[in-house]
């Protein structure tokens, strides 16, 4: 999932390597802002009347566990489920209970199955995508809502299709985040 | 992709230590999130502040791409519009026409109801909207339908307001911030609005559906009298909603009743307007005051 083409805008950076380091700010919130941009951006984009946007705020968070499990911290899913909750629409709580469960849960397949590859990655995630939609789905029909499960399957095969796409992504910001742009005296 | 070595904790009580009490760190979240799910799902407003300055905060970049969104839309139909141009001109050349027909009518019966309810002394009260605002986001990934206005407190906007385009009802306002509100949209499945058929005011409740379509409900068992292309208004019961506000058209029946599209898509609505709270108003004092109190509710009971 992370081999890729070196970009060719950024091949002037790269050139420089000798004496330069990464951004200490920039490669420790650039995970960070991606999952919030996740959860808010895509919202501005399309105003529905049904679910169709896949919860990109949970699949980029999704993707950096699996292409960097030790970078964002196992409590993570408790500040950005907060920010999640706070512009999704589902009940307060859901996002911070439902985020915090599933860094849980993809450590604990990273420590079951180490040496992972493209399609077990993409199964993995499907199978944490599917649960969290109808976890969510659930959760919104606890607080008041009555919708039937039918209305989610776009939204459910959307985002599993496009969870690669979204590995893939995450995979430039990696590598954005690592410039080295740091001069070392 | 190969594990990362440094994960493993080994014989290092410190490193043990430290990946205990992450998983620690990791559940404890996932409590709190219990707990906040616990008071927001037992029906508290706790959050709607947090929520409401959240929104306001976000609300510049979503009003950036409003902007863009209503121009976008616009390409797309333009570029649509060149299929059909020519008959399309002709058929709605003759629409215009008997349109500007009906208007002349419309504004010649408008005259003459505010003329019999001058006469019958009903109070009007003020009927323009609060404030013109667009739609700034929707809960586009959720299944409960919630949209962004950009308008808030600031411009006058309450709890409780409906929010309509030209076309028809889009929602009600739920929470307020100081710059911008949230909107129930009808389509969510708890948004529940009275209303009636337009021809001949059959009373129904439109309910929505969560994914775009909404639930017509009628009052009345029995045969079902609804027919693919009734168009449901507003009927005002139980106040909030002004009367004969558009909402929906059947497209499919049901065994007790239908299924019906929202009129005005919130995704092609550029503009939408913040209305009153509309009350029902209260009926005339009886001229010889007898007996009977008059029943302040005119309509039927509210959902």
């Amino acid at each position: 999932m992370i081999v890729l083409r070196k970009p060719k805008v950024l091949d002037l950076r790269l050139e420089r390597r000798i004496n330069r380091a990464p951004s200490l700010l920039l490669a420790s919130s650039v995970p960070w802002l991606l999952v919030m941009a996740g959860s808010l951006v895509p919202l501005w984009f399309v105003i529905s009347s049904a679910p169709v946007l896949p919860p990109f705020g949970f699949l980029i968070l999704v993707a950096w566990k699996q292409l960097r499990p030790g970078l964002l911290p196992m409590w993570a899913g408790l500040p950005l489920g907060v920010f999640d909750d706070l512009y999704s629409g589902q009940p307060f709580g859901s996002g911070i209970f439902l985020w915090s469960l599933a860094m849980i849960v993809l450590d604990v397949v990273e420590m079951r199955i180490p040496w992972r590859n493209f399609a077990i990655e993409w199964l993995v995630g499907a199978a944490i995508i599917a649960a969290y939609v109808l976890a969510c789905l659930g959760i919104a029909n606890a607080g008041g809502g009555s919708t039937s499960a039918v209305v989610v399957v776009p939204q459910l095969v959307v985002s599993i299709l496009l969870y690669p796409l979204v590995g893939r992504m995450v995979a430039v910001f990696d590598r954005f985040r690592l410039l080295p742009i740091r001069k070392l005296d | 992709m190969a594990p990362s070595d440094n994960r493993r904790s080994g014989f290092s009580r410190r490193a043990q230590y430290s990946t205990f009490f992450a998983y620690l760190a990791a559940v404890a979240g996932a409590l709190v999130g219990v707990a906040a799910l616990a008071v927001s799902l037992s029906g508290g407003s706790a959050f709607a502040g947090l929520r409401s300055a959240a929104s306001d905060a976000a609300a510049p970049g979503g009003s950036a791409v409003a902007a863009g969104r209503s121009g976008s839309l616009g390409v797309i139909e333009t570029v649509g519009g060149y299929f059909f141009a020519a008959s399309r001109n002709a058929r709605l050349t003759r629409e215009l026409a008997e349109a500007r027909t009906r208007l002349v009518e419309a504004e010649g019966i408008a005259q003459e109801n505010a003329r019999l309810k001058a006469l019958l002394g009903l109070a009007q009260g003020d009927q323009r909207p609060v404030v013109y605002t667009r739609m700034t986001a929707s809960s586009a990934s959720s299944t409960r339908r919630f949209a962004t206005i950009a308008a808030g407190a600031r411009d006058g906007v309450q709890v409780g307001m409906p929010v309509r385009t030209p076309i028809g009802l889009i929602g009600r306002v739920l929470e307020v911030g100081s710059g911008s509100s949230r909107v129930l949209l009808i389509s969510d499945s708890e948004s529940v609005v009275p209303a009636r058929r337009s021809t001949d005011g059959i009373p129904a409740f439109v309910q929505g559906r969560g994914d775009g379509s909404v639930q017509v409900r009628l009052i009345n068992l029995g045969i079902n009298p609804l027919k693919k292309g009734d168009v449901l208004v507003t009927s005002g019961s139980g106040g909030l909603y002004r009367p004969n506000t558009a909402i929906c058209m059947v497209v499919k029946l049901t065994r007790d009743g239908a299924i019906a599209r929202m009129l005005s898509d919130p995704a092609a609505s550029d503009h939408v307007a913040v209305d009153r709270v509309w009350s029902v108003p209260v009926p005339p004092p009886v001229a010889a005051s007898s007996a009977a109190p008059a029943s302040p509710g005119s309509g039927g009971s509210a959902p």
